[in-house]
């Protein structure tokens, strides 16, 4: 589903990512691991179109997108979560997934502004989806609750919740289980197994090794850029390379 | 009716400051759109002064009627914004502000000399005729007859309410929001955030020069030292004093600041020194300004907590 | 191999040295291109220069605040023209001697900058609000101070008395400028011009030693890089912004001045005038950046100056702004700022 060849991004004279290749099938969970500063952040903003590779392609079901704007690959069905939660604070939960939804409506200002069917209607069926999806994640009783004041695990869940709430057909996930025990880590793998059985296909980010060997099928390292292993948990578990990169990255600390 | 007029106008607000109070509401309120996506635009000075003189100008040279010329005025401020909008809306927070202000300066030097660049153009191009004047210059445009009434700007206010109310509750207010809180995750939500905030800019740019037709129409004369820096501030001013948090908070704004320094029109030496000093208490302690919910809430419960503490000391007098 | 260090050093000075050269070009060619006559070029550099460092000297203390607290003052202003004021009134009203006012101003406008600091920035600081606040209520301070003036001084101009202005170490009338006989050119510059340039660079110089080789210049720079850091290493961090609200201030002072020296009108909204000039010399420049205060000045004097000399005097206020709206789209970090401006 998703293909990159040769992706580079070059900040002045440091190479953030170098020459990644990275092939994301359809309906798989593929998790991408690497030391802190590896790059995984600069990653998924090129591939989310919140950055742009100084070199290489990037292609979402055979379309190029490494020049598009953020919101056009959002509406080709690429959703993500961010490492350091980034929801609108000053909006309800529920404004938040309305507001998740923006693509799947259709309502102008001028629909609005005379209030027509069609603006009623949108805004009925976007706050029930947005109850739906509340639902699913156990948040319906903070619907109008200011996103800001939530506790931290509930505002993780609303942030996946968010990212669900665009349809999206791919999902990037940004070290979901930051801050999180092990019950509710557990919790999170079971909500992206269920994800996956609905037919989504996901990108993992995460240092939390028990995640990635619950739910990914296959492991991309990245270190300093680059690729250094590809396999599946088994294979990277054992691959010598990594090991290095990782025990490099604690004599360091 | 005339009861309340006059004692409004013994306090120094004659019809003619009122009306002056509901122009600069709607210039707050010309405002409130951009600072609501979270952009710090102060280019409403510049349309509002190109709003102005197009409808003076048609309505002193070219005999048209009023409104239409204002609504000329609209849209001309409206297609203006459009190529300015493109590149500037690409700046943050204060390169944005400070390419807006030199928009604005542009602007108000462009009008000011405008006869002497067609006489530029006409000896360039060897055109043998007497180049027109325009804009007059420094001394700008004189004798314009008052032609705004209080109603038509009470009613304007009227519909920009309604605009801004249904605004804040369309698909349309909450990506303006969005864009607000946080650019780039609005950006991979689906909104297009590079139309939105020119579609922003636009409109507040149409409303700013509405706002100029209005008030070119009504001081008799028009100059273009009015449209500059300090106008800009001024604008940026009632918006402050008034609060973004609600959209009746620039109408306040406006007001309130227009009214104050005719009120204390004995004072009158000392209006830039109380504009300053309130904009400086204001934006220390009432961020939220005049129209900020939690502030009256506050009040509110203040008020309460006095007429409870009144009512204790009169049943202690009672029971003593 | 040079280090990056080095390399950004060379390209601005590289930048700067193309700069000169654009500007003499266009004071020795423009005049043919556009078909009109000027005369006398080189009156017009050393023009460029004295008023040019006027220019530079006054956006100094912007580009300093803006480097250590990464907000605009926009008071900065009000302080250039009380310091001009300062000057006038203590010869006017108490028959100081010329020498002192110098000193007196810059004194007065650091007092006046750290008041500006502690009413209209620290409050701020200390909420936490957005840097677009703290803008706003330099606004309000700029207001404050010009009604002041205004009440305390009337609005009709004001000058150094001629007498006063002969005391000068150098003469300071305009009648016996200095003639400089140079490369077959004749250069007229009078002698207050020459103790403008002079005082100017002086003090810009002492305000890059400062910053530079001193302890205080270095803590400076640290709070300007970060300021947490700054704090974890036992810097005053409130210490150094007050200090450089004080040392920008006394810039202002020296500033106003140097300008009502040189020019015969001060009323309360001569900073005005000023102020947006500023914002373009250093948005022009970088607006950090100290070196490109000085290119800036330099520029936007020039600007004024051949717009004047050609004939299209409308378009030397034109013209900066101009300048200032292209910068900020097709290069926001300016002439000598670091790429590190994001676009949103």
């Amino acid at each position: 589903m998703l293909v990159l060849k040769h992706v580079s991004r070059q900040f002045g004279g440091l190479m953030a990512l170098q020459n990644v290749a990275m092939h994301i099938p359809t309906g798989q969970i593929v998790g991408l691991i690497g030391p802190n500063g590896a790059g995984k952040t600069t990653l998924i903003n090129c591939m989310t179109g919140l950055d742009h590779p100084t070199a290489g392609e990037i292609k979402f079901d055979e379309t190029p997108i490494q020049k598009k704007p953020a919101h056009r690959i959002t509406a080709l069905g690429m959703a993500r979560t961010y490492q350091n939660i980034r929801l609108f604070g000053e909006m309800t939960v529920l404004e938040n997934l309305v507001v998740a939804q923006h693509g799947l409506g259709r309502a102008t200002l001028v629909d609005s502004l005379i209030l027509t069917p069609r603006h009623r209607r949108e805004n009925e069926h976007l706050r029930e989806n947005g109850f739906q999806l509340l639902k699913r994640f156990h948040l319906e009783q903070n619907a109008d609750v200011l996103a800001g004041n939530l506790p931290y695990g509930d505002q993780r869940r609303l942030e996946m919740a968010r990212a669900l709430a665009t349809n999206p057909k791919l999902i990037l996930l940004d070290e979901p289980t930051a801050g999180m025990n092990p019950v509710e880590t557990a919790e999170l793998g079971e909500q992206i197994l269920r994800m996956k059985a609905e037919g989504k296909t996901l990108m993992v980010v995460e240092h939390d090794m028990s995640l990635i060997a619950q739910v990914c099928d296959e492991i991309y390292v990245l270190n300093f850029g680059q690729i250094i292993a590809h396999g599946t948990h088994e294979e990277i578990k054992n691959n010598s390379v990594v090991v290095e990169a990782y025990l490099g990255q604690e004599e360091g600390e | 009716m005339d009861f309340i007029s006059d004692t409004l106008a013994s306090v120094g607000l004659n019809e003619f400051v009122i009306t002056l109070m509901f122009v600069n509401a709607i210039l707050a309120m010309s405002i409130y759109l951009t600072l609501y996506g979270g952009m710090f635009s102060l280019a409403n000075a510049g349309f509002m002064a190109i709003g102005s003189y197009v409808s003076v100008i048609l309505t002193q040279n070219h005999g048209w009627p009023f409104f239409p010329a204002i609504l000329a005025g609209m849209v001309a401020a409206g297609l203006i914004a459009i190529p300015i909008g493109l590149p500037v809306l690409r700046l943050r927070d204060i390169y944005l502000a400070i390419a807006t202000i030199g928009f604005v300066e542009i602007t108000r030097i462009m009008i000011l000399n405008f006869d002497k660049i067609i006489a530029e153009v006409y000896t360039r191009l060897n055109i043998d005729t007497e180049p027109p004047k325009i804009t007059n210059g420094p001394l700008g445009i004189i004798g314009i007859p008052v032609e705004t009434k209080l109603e038509y700007l009470v009613g304007t206010v009227i519909i920009l309410s309604y605009f801004m109310i249904r605004m804040h509750r369309s698909r349309f207010g909450r990506a303006l929001a969005a864009i607000r809180q946080d650019e780039n995750v609005a950006a991979s939500q689906g909104i297009n955030v590079v139309y939105y905030k020119n579609v922003a800019f636009i409109l507040g740019a149409m409303i700013a020069g509405l706002g100029g037709g209005f008030s070119g129409h009504l001081s008799r004369i028009i100059q273009p030292g009015s449209y500059g820096f300090g106008t800009a501030v001024d604008i940026l001013a009632y918006s402050v004093l008034g609060g973004i948090t609600s959209w009746y908070g620039p109408i306040l704004g406006g007001l309130a600041l227009t009214a104050l320094p005719e009120v204390l029109r004995p004072l009158k030496e000392y209006t830039g020194l109380i504009n300053g000093v309130v904009l400086l208490i204001f934006i220390a302690y009432l961020p939220g300004g005049l129209g900020d919910p939690a502030l009256w809430r506050s009040v509110r419960k203040t008020f309460n907590r006095l007429v409870n503490f009144i009512n204790k000391g009169k049943t202690a007098d009672a029971g003593a | 191999m040079r280090s990056s260090n080095q390399l950004l050093k060379l390209r601005s000075v590289a930048i700067t040295a193309l700069v000169m050269l654009g500007i003499a070009l266009v004071a020795y060619e423009l005049p043919g291109i556009l078909d009109k006559k000027v005369l006398n070029p080189e009156q017009h550099l050393t023009t460029v220069i004295w008023v040019g460092s006027v220019y530079s000297l006054f956006a100094l203390g912007y580009a300093l605040v803006f480097s250590i607290l990464g907000v605009l003052n926009l008071s900065h202003s009000a302080v250039f023209m009380w310091g001009g004021y300062i000057g006038v009134m203590s010869v006017i009203r108490y028959n100081v001697p010329i020498y002192y006012t110098l000193p007196l101003a810059m004194l007065g406008g650091g007092i006046i900058g750290v008041l500006v600091d502690l009413i209209a920035f620290a409050p701020l600081r200390r909420r936490n609000a957005p840097r677009i606040s703290q803008l706003i209520s330099s606004l309000g301070a700029s207001a404050v101070l010009v009604s002041l003036a205004q009440l305390e001084f009337g609005t009709s101009p004001e000058r150094f008395p001629r007498t006063t202005l002969k005391e000068l170490p150098y003469e300071a009338t305009v009648a016996r400028p200095y003639s400089i006989d140079w490369l077959g050119a004749e250069f007229r510059i009078t002698p207050l011009q020459v103790s403008i340039v002079f005082i100017a660079f002086a003090l810009m110089l002492l305000l890059q030693y400062l910053v530079a080789r001193t302890k205080t210049g270095k803590a400076m720079r640290v709070v300007a890089f970060n300021q947490k850091v700054a704090g974890l290493l036992s810097i005053s961090v409130g210490g150094i912004f007050r200090l450089t609200f004080f040392i920008a201030g006394a810039l202002a002072g020296a500033a106003g001045v140097l300008y009502a020296f040189a020019y015969p009108s001060l009323t309360p909204f001569t900073g005005d005038e000023m102020a947006l000039k500023g914002l373009t010399v250093i948005v022009l420049g970088g607006l950090g950046s100290i070196r490109g205060a000085v290119l800036g000045g330099l520029l936007v004097a020039a600007f004024e100056v051949y717009a004047t000399a050609i004939g299209y005097s409308w378009l030397k206020d034109a013209l900066p702004f101009a300048a200032l709206f292209l910068i900020l789209l097709f290069r926001p970090q300016g002439l000598l700022g670091e790429a590190t401006v994001k676009r949103a």
